[in-house]
């Protein structure tokens, strides 16, 4: 395990994944790059075709494996070009915060937002949010799996 | 780049028309090539040449900021990218010594030194000009001390200081001392919009200039900006919000003056600006640099090509076009696109590049397809039993990408990851010759599999691709990872950690790259017919433009009539009949053989994919049902009915176009135009509808001239917030000054007030040339209601495709495909996707038709292998999938082995939530399998990032 797990010090830099949708915020973060808008550099994407896509096994898993924080962001409601995906994605991560309050996973650490393609600044201010409420909530614990 | 790849296109290079014979349909063109004195196909661009060439030039690519060799590619991304000698510099060509270059390769032999300009005849159907614009020479506004004192720099030359991969490797730089500028002035219309050199307006640097001074600001955020101009002219789609991030995001000071003198303060070689405000207010300030913000003027070239072809240049010296038919040029066969025909951005002219080519295409439709050549098709290598091989190409995108995170430091990690077999830095991974040398690694290392970190895969995953391709390798044994838009851009200041953020993502990259599996393509057949939604002039002529390309379509409009908008337009600026347009577009849409018309038609539903579209619509009680290839959508717009300046409840308040149609069918008496008072932005610019409407600010003075016209002795008022007559239409706002039209500016802090006094209509609006209010009592007050969206959710949702947040479709990328949806097979065209003039509207529509007709004509599109497969043995047919899927493309089929999932994969979609929510984990998806995701969460999560 990391250093940095041990304790939430000043130095510590959460570690967050992100799990975009190719048409609406994976686009927004390239939005948000040709705009050259700055957000912190903690998070690592994942594309996926749909917020639909992303299987609430993977959250778990990041969790599992000490990843801190996980946003997983969508097109908006109604604009989703798989029609109804986000949807499908809404309904199941309502259901994932309950069992996450349940197991004790802090609120706030997984996360779920919808961006446009358009709005790269509203990208860049849930990245930055997400990384805040993160941060304040320190290393995740919960779930790890003591690996050593 | 994509045109130098493909095999239809042949470029040659430093070359122009020598003579033209033949008629349209055959015409013969001479070629002049000029020496470049580099063989083109023997040249791999390797740059040892140039090591070795002695003599330096200006860099005109660079605006002369800088020097580079006389042996030089102008720029990275240059086709054919290819070296080329400047013979006025080279010693050879000029003193018969020297050839050091010729040493250099002598292994390849790439340098030619005497080579010779070769003419070349060429038979063609059709001629497309597009040779652009120059920029206005500064130097002819004396006044502004360009050329003479040294830190005042032309917008062109700012342009190329803010690039990163430019001179100053993106750091704005004071020619006099190197020093970084903190306070800068931009001086905007110089070379516009100016009696002196050119009275038009050039459109563009009102946005250039906003972009550059924000990407200043960017880069110094202590930096003070100044915009001195006469208007802003943010008229195309999403500029006016982009304005006004300026404004209060960024801080950036707008200055509406008249610039007195610029004077040189020789000591600091600091400028002082003596300018005058509108309230007749002297000024002067001291800035560290100024910006002249030039012009777009015609082609230097421009007369001599006019002269060959025999084609008309207008009183300004571009292209003479008529506003009904933007892309023609005077002689038959030979159209025009972008800024030759008039100054214009950049999704201006991509639409009338389309544009021009929809006319040209259906000029030669009858003999489409005889001289094309095939492209070979490579055999896919078999990859059965191979361990991965994976090949690494870590881009620098110039500085984009290395002048923020360490290339070389990502590089040496790369190679140590598992599977890694070969790794390198490129300068520009996208580059034509670096495509050649993938093909070529992936043949010498054996490669199975390959990974480009560079920017999004969302722009640049095809042509790495088909890359691979080309090389042998399914296109699906690709993975990107995006370290310019998602790192490098967006942790600009942090490069230790922008370098472990892209050493983490390729790490990811790999990971994923290493489960990569080939997947089969497959081709699904288009049926060859096209479906307008909308009977308005865009639909009308994008129904036009494919029948005369020889394809049938259907054009379904929901009213009664064909014409939308354009039969409530009478006269236009330029004095063309809109009437008579309308008329022969309906007579020629309507006897067209090829288009079947239906009005007062009802979408009811649309399923199917790009090729195979399936359209169930209703006329009345009757349903029918359409199968077609491609869909248009050109719905059009409305004009805002407006809640302000007690519109509807005083009869003498009206909107441009009631006025427009009184004027047009007489319908008023003369005293009704004694006092005309005119509101600009009505439903434009305002907090509930932000955007610029574009076409008011000339609807406007098009019928105050009328009025004029008409009773010269009347008074007529335009309140405006800025004129926005961009392009030529500045001569008719010229011109509505002459004529003693009244122009009174208005912000959103001196809105006029309109009240009613004893049945009369009161304008009260502080006049800030007089510093006081003024009181008019108007016969008529005309509002100039902007374009409203209206509501297109349905089709919206019917078609799959998205809206912007003013309600207008939102096109895949806006500037470089301003009429393509990001669903396949859907374009968009007219005002539909934003507030435009007729000229605009025809080009737009004439370019979705050439969009629409590439699959049409094709015949067939490819199926991108992202569809699900269901593992049978896993599977237990509860059919959560079937229920799910948004397309029916899953279905639980029953048979002897029991119930199990079916994907159908020719209109599977990809999403995924078939997958995701599948109890089973049966259900896996193309090229986001769960192994593969769950790949990348590991390799981010269990690595230690002690990098």
């Amino acid at each position: 395990m990391e250093e940095g797990k041990e304790s939430s010090g000043s130095n510590w830099e959460p570690k967050l994944i992100t799990f975009l949708c190719n048409w609406c915020s994976y686009a927004g973060a390239d939005l948000a790059g040709v705009s050259r808008i700055q957000y912190p550099a903690n998070t690592r994407t994942i594309r996926v075709p749909c917020s639909g896509r992303v299987n609430i096994l993977y959250i778990l898993r990041a969790l599992q494996h000490g990843v801190d924080g996980v946003l997983v962001s969508g097109c908006h409601p109604g604009d989703c070009h798989y029609l109804s995906g986000n949807f499908s994605a809404r309904r199941k991560f309502a259901v994932l915060s309950r069992l996450l309050e349940y197991v004790g996973v802090e609120k706030g650490r997984v996360q779920f937002s919808w961006v446009s393609a358009a709005e790269a600044g509203r990208f860049a201010e849930v990245i930055t949010e997400v990384t805040e409420d993160v941060k304040k909530l320190g290393p995740a614990k919960r779930l790890v799996k003591n690996s050593d | 780049m994509e045109s130098g790849r493909y095999s239809n296109i042949k470029i040659i290079a430093n070359a122009k028309i020598e003579s033209l014979k033949g008629q349209a349909g055959n015409y013969n063109v001479t070629v002049l090539k000029r020496p470049r004195y580099v063989d083109e196909d023997l040249c791999t661009a390797c740059g040892t040449c140039v090591s070795y060439c002695p003599v330096e030039m200006p860099d005109s690519y660079n605006e002369k900021l800088v020097n580079s060799k006389c042996l030089y590619i102008p720029y990275p991304q240059a086709v054919p990218a290819s070296y080329v000698i400047d013979p006025k510099y080279c010693l050879f060509q000029t003193k018969n010594e020297c050839r050091q270059c010729e040493q250099a390769c002598k292994d390849l032999k790439a340098i030619k030194l005497n080579q010779q300009a070769e003419h070349i005849d060429i038979q063609v159907g059709s001629i497309i000009l597009a040779i652009g614009f120059d920029e206005f020479d500064a130097r002819r506004k004396k006044a502004y001390g360009y050329g003479e004192y040294p830190n005042v720099i032309t917008s062109i030359e700012l342009e190329r200081m803010l690039s990163a991969s430019g001179p100053f490797t993106g750091k704005i730089t004071r020619l006099s001392d190197r020093k970084h500028p903190k306070k800068i002035a931009f001086l905007q219309c110089v070379g516009s919009r100016d009696i002196e050199t050119n009275a038009y307006c050039s459109s563009v640097c009102c946005t250039y200039a906003v972009k550059e001074a924000m990407v200043a600001k960017e880069h110094d955020p202590d930096v003070d900006i100044t915009i001195f101009y006469m208007d802003i002219r943010t008229q195309g789609k999403g500029f006016e919000s982009f304005y006004e991030r300026a404004k209060t995001k960024f801080g950036i000071k707008f200055v509406r003056s008249r610039l007195a003198s610029l004077e040189r303060i020789h000591e600091s070689e600091n400028l002082l600006f003596k300018f005058v405000t509108e309230d007749g207010k002297h000024h002067s300030e001291e800035f560290d640099m100024a910006v002249l913000s030039v012009g777009l003027e015609p082609s230097r070239t421009a007369k001599e090509l006019a002269d060959t072809l025999g084609v008309k240049l207008n009183k300004e010296g571009f292209c003479q076009t008529n506003e009904f038919s933007p892309t023609s040029t005077n002689r038959e066969g030979i159209f025009v696109a972008g800024a030759f025909q008039s100054p214009k951005d950049i999704p201006e002219s991509v639409i009338q590049a389309s544009g021009s080519v929809a006319l040209a295409s259906g000029f030669l439709s009858e003999v489409r397809g005889t001289l094309v050549e095939q492209k070979e098709c490579v055999a896919e290598t078999d990859l059965t039993g191979e361990d991965p091989r994976i090949g690494v190409f870590v881009c620098h995108c110039g500085v984009n990408i290395a002048g923020v995170a360490d290339v070389k430091k990502i590089r040496e990690y790369v190679e140590t990851l598992p599977d890694v077999v070969y790794a390198e830095q490129s300068m520009y991974a996208c580059s034509k010759d670096n495509q050649d040398k993938i093909k070529q690694i992936i043949k010498e290392h054996n490669l199975n599999r390959v990974v480009v970190a560079a920017c999004t895969p969302r722009t640049h995953e095809p042509l790495f691709q088909e890359t691979i391709r080309e090389a042998g390798l399914n296109r699906c044994l690709f993975e990107m990872a995006n370290i310019r838009d998602h790192c490098s851009w967006v942790h600009a200041n942090e490069p230790q950690a922008a370098t472990e953020k892209a050493i983490d993502l390729l790490r990811m990259g790999v990971a994923k790259a290493r489960l990569l599996s080939p997947l089969k393509e497959e081709t699904v057949p288009v049926i060859p017919k096209g479906l307008v939604i909308g009977g308005g002039l865009s639909g009308m002529i994008a129904a036009l433009s494919l029948a005369d390309q020889g394809l049938e379509c259907v054009l379904l409009e929901k009213s009664k009539l064909l014409g939308g908008n354009l039969r409530g337009i009478y006269y236009t600026l330029s004095g063309n009949d809109p009437q008579k347009l309308l008329r022969d577009t309906i007579d020629k849409v309507t006897s067209h053989p090829k288009i079947k018309v239906f009005t007062e038609a009802d979408i009811k539903e649309v399923t199917g994919y790009i090729g195979n579209f399936l359209t169930r619509f209703s006329i009345g009680q009757e349903e029918q049902t359409i199968s077609h290839g491609v869909i248009i959508v050109a719905t059009g717009a409305f004009e805002y009915e407006p809640k302000e300046y007690l519109y509807g409840e005083n009869e003498s308040v009206i909107t441009q176009h009631s006025l427009e149609e009184k004027l047009a069918l007489k319908n008023f008496n003369s005293d009704d135009l004694k006092d005309v008072v005119m509101i600009q932005c009505v439903g434009s610019r305002t907090k509930e509808k932000p955007y610029c409407s574009k076409i008011c600010c000339s609807q406007a003075i098009k019928n105050a001239l009328k009025i004029k016209s008409i009773k010269p002795n009347s008074n007529v008022y335009i309140l405006y917030k800025d004129i926005r007559t961009y392009g030529f239409r500045e001569e008719y706002y010229r011109k509505a000054r002459n004529e003693g039209i009244i122009f009174i500016r208005y912000d959103d802090n001196t809105l006029p007030l309109v009240k009613e006094e004893n049945g009369e209509l009161r304008v009260e609006v502080f006049d800030p040339i007089l510093g006081e209010n003024i009181l008019i009592s108007p016969s008529l007050l005309v509002l100039s209601a902007g374009v409203d969206p209206g509501d297109n959710r349905s089709i919206s949702k019917l078609l799959k495709v998205p809206l912007n947040f003013e309600g207008f479709f939102l096109e895949a990328h806006v500037k470089l495909r301003p009429v393509d949806f990001p669903t396949d097979g859907v374009f968009v065209a007219g005002l539909a996707h934003s507030p435009k003039p007729i000229d605009e509207t025809i080009a737009q529509a004439q370019a979705a038709a050439a969009r629409a007709a590439i699959p049409l004509t094709r015949g067939y599109v490819m199926v991108e292998p992202v569809a699900s497969i269901v593992d049978s043995e896993k599977c237990f047919g509860c059919g959560i999938c079937e229920y799910l899927c948004p397309y029916g493309s899953i279905k639980v089929i029953s048979d002897e082995d029991g119930d199990k999932a079916q994907s159908i994969s020719a209109s599977c979609k990809g999403c995924g939530i078939c997958a995701s929510k599948c109890p089973r984990q049966a259900i896996t998806m193309g090229r986001f399998t769960n192994e593969q995701i769950i790949a990348q969460i590991d390799a981010f999560s269990l690595a230690t990032s002690d990098v």
